[in-house]
């Protein structure tokens, strides 16, 4: 097990590194500068290129970069927040994000993981067929669709819940949004949870722990539902990782102040800094979470958590 | 007096698929006494398995028996029961039955235990459901017994590791054990040694018959290899198509076969006293059972076969009041047909070292 964390951690490191070297390198190679105000002369944008040290060698820049976000300094934005520190802004921007995101996946993997065990222990049945329906419907629906439904509902023909997010009620303007958020993670989470408790209860640990004669629902919580939970964190991270990184288009739909928006308009004003630090923030952020589930899995799976060497 | 623990009358059963309902067992009676084991033997796909599974109430969802009985008779406090396994509600096999009177080993011990539980626990769920009442140390006591009583040395270690830690014959041996935890009067065992090594099928083998013999259990054991059954059978059902073809006592089958499905059986079954040549497999293969079978199945691949094979499915014709075969062979007008000679010289083999056996 100690290996296999320290394997897992090495490889995280790698892949970070390599990140943000295919990241630096492309965004030097694109076009356009942060400083493209006509009303600055050349002299004022070698000074401001020289101020932030974007006047040196390539390999030096990113060298110099590198070493400041391993002490967590991003430097400051260019343009769109000019002068504030980076990490400031993803943390004060990620906030909502995460806190939107968060409420989804709990949403989401909550009412789908019951669907899923409904679908698949009345395997075959009007519940089956109408679970599948719904779960068609979040899968095949973009979320903006669900986003624009519901804010029509609630919002201009109910009037009981904001369409757009206010700063002074943090969570009644999250409600929307996340369930707009969920429906997919719900979906998802439905699909899976059906067929893997299918394929549970057609394998032969399940004949013989039906054979043993316990009672049908001691079956299905200690040989079904357990063995799919273990297996639902794999596919949890990946949609949550999705989720708490800030939709853009729910963002955009519910002029939520959060990442994803961010990041655009960092995109637009070529504000190197702020994109390279969010870029670098999502990719610690994904490799994080696969790295705690591929833990965590190890953890409560015994074929991994055992094996010794390798 | 021998008493009757089972009886199977009339059982068929069906499975709808899209290509059609394949008849898998089509009208198969036998009997179990007390202390017997009944072997079932056929190639793979003649609705061995099939035809067990009923019996522990296992419903797959496109399975339909169209027919049958099967009478299970059983001790409770109130003295001997008989019940129909097919009419009781799924809920009384669950607590009257399953695991507790009738308990099962599978073929696949790589895949028939719960991979993410540990062994005591996998045993203590099956020694619960059949006593309810017992205490943890009791339970405990229990578990390691059963563990001891199927072979394993280090029951303390062993219970406390996982499926994946131990080897296949091991993890056979926890599948028996979990058999045995409700002290049940039948135990059905499918193709128990089929997914092992040969040196580890033979110990397996050794213990269901110890079990068998220590407990006076009554065993159905399936295989599709006829030289498994030879030690451990008392009564042999050769299975063909869903049909029994030939039914005897293991003598009966394996000095007096009269069915050419028989002999084909016995003749892929590998002698150990020859050298290793290609093995003699029974030519064809088994019909495809969504098509109603007119005749003896086995005709189309029967060199012995008489026209009258291929009309007409032929009556179990009485050898002795023990064995019977279904071939049109044994009727009064059939042309006299000898066992392949290679076989026969077999078959006095044996019975000579059975007699040598003996003395
Ligand atoms: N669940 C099922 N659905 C459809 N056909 C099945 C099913 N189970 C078994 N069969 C068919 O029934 C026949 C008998 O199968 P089975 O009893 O498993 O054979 P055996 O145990 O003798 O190898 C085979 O033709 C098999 O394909
Ligand atoms: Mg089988």
């Amino acid at each position: 097990m100690k290996k296999y964390v320290l394997k897992r951690l090495l490889i995280a490191v790698v892949t970070l590194f390599l990140i943000t070297l295919i990241l630096f390198v492309m965004e030097k190679a694109m076009p356009g500068s942060p400083f493209n105000d006509e009303k600055m002369s050349h002299a004022q944008v070698a000074a401001l290129y020289r101020k932030y040290g974007l006047d040196g060698p390539i390999w030096l820049q990113f060298f110099n970069y590198l070493k400041n976000m391993i002490t967590g300094d991003f430097g400051v934005s260019y343009t769109v927040q000019v002068n504030t520190p980076v990490t400031t802004m993803i943390f004060q921007h990620f906030k909502i994000s995460l806190q939107i995101g968060l409420q989804a996946t709990i949403l989401g993997s909550i009412i789908g993981f019951f669907m899923g065990v409904l679908a698949a222990v009345k395997k075959g049945t009007i519940w089956d067929n109408l679970m599948t329906g719904i779960s068609v419907l979040g899968i095949s629906l973009p979320n903006f669709v669900v986003a624009l439904i519901i804010s029509l509902i609630f919002s201009y023909k109910l009037m009981v819940l904001p369409g757009t997010y206010q700063q002074t009620q943090p969570f009644v303007s999250s409600i929307l949004p996340t369930i707009a958020l969920s429906t997919f993670t719900m979906a998802s989470i439905e699909r899976y949870v059906r067929n893997d408790m299918i394929t549970i209860m057609d394998s032969d640990y399940y004949r013989l722990a039906d054979s043993k004669g316990i009672k049908k629902y001691q079956l299905i919580m200690h040989h079904v539902i357990r063995n799919t939970l273990i297996s639902v964190i794999t596919v949890l991270a990946p949609l949550m990782i999705d989720l708490i990184a800030g939709s853009m288009v729910i963002e955009k739909a519910f002029a939520i102040p959060g990442l994803g928006t961010l990041y655009i308009s960092a995109i637009q004003a070529n504000d190197y800094n702020v994109v390279l630090g969010i870029t670098f923030f999502y990719a610690v952020l994904f490799i994080g979470i696969m790295l705690v589930v591929d833990i965590l899995y190890g953890l409560i799976d015994p074929r991994i958590r055992l094996d010794e060497g390798e | 007096m021998t008493e009757t623990v089972l009886e199977i009358k009339n059982l068929q059963v069906e499975y709808h698929t899209e290509h059609g309902d394949v008849q898998a067992v089509r009208g198969i009676n036998y009997k179990v006494n007390k202390g017997e084991t009944v072997a079932l033997v056929g190639e793979s796909g003649c609705g061995k398995s099939a035809s067990v599974k009923p019996i522990m109430g296992e419903k797959e969802a496109n399975q339909v028996i169209k027919s049958g009985e099967i009478n299970f008779t059983y001790q409770t406090e109130n003295g001997q029961k008989t019940v129909d396994l097919l009419k009781i509600s799924p809920k009384e096999v669950q607590s009257q039955i399953k695991g507790k009177e009738i308990a099962m080993v599978f073929q696949d011990p790589m895949t028939s235990l719960d991979p993410t539980m540990k062994i005591e626990k996998q045993i203590a769920e099956a020694v619960k459901a059949s006593s309810p009442q017992i205490n943890k140390e009791q339970l405990n006591k229990r578990v390691l017994e059963l563990i001891e009583t199927v072979g394993i040395q280090n029951a303390d270690v062993v219970k406390k590791q996982y499926p994946h830690q131990l080897s296949g014959g091991m993890r056979q041996r926890i599948v028996i054990a979990i058999a045995l935890s409700g002290n049940p009067s039948l135990l059905i065992c499918d193709e128990p040694t089929t997914g092992l090594d040969v040196t580890i099928q033979a110990k397996i083998l050794n213990l269901i018959k110890d079990i068998q013999k220590s407990r006076k259990l009554s065993v159905i054991f399936i295989t599709h290899n006829l030289g498994v059954v030879a030690n451990i059978a008392t009564n042999v059902n050769v299975m063909y198509a869903g049909k029994i073809v030939e039914t005897g006592t293991t003598e009966d089958i394996f000095f007096d076969p009269r069915h050419p499905y028989t002999w084909g059986l016995l003749e892929s079954v590998p002698d150990v006293n020859e050298a290793v040549k290609e093995l003699p497999t029974i030519a064809g293969t088994i019909p495809d059972l969504t098509q109603p079978v007119v005749g003896d199945a086995f005709a189309p691949r029967n060199k012995y076969a008489l026209n009258i094979d291929f009309k007409e499915q032929p009556p179990m014709f009485e050898v002795n009041d023990h064995h019977y075969a279904a071939t049109w062979l044994l009727d009064k007008r059939a042309p006299k047909v000898e066992i392949p000679t290679v076989l026969k010289r077999r078959i006095e083999k044996m019975k000579k070292e059975a007699e040598a056996d003996g003395e």
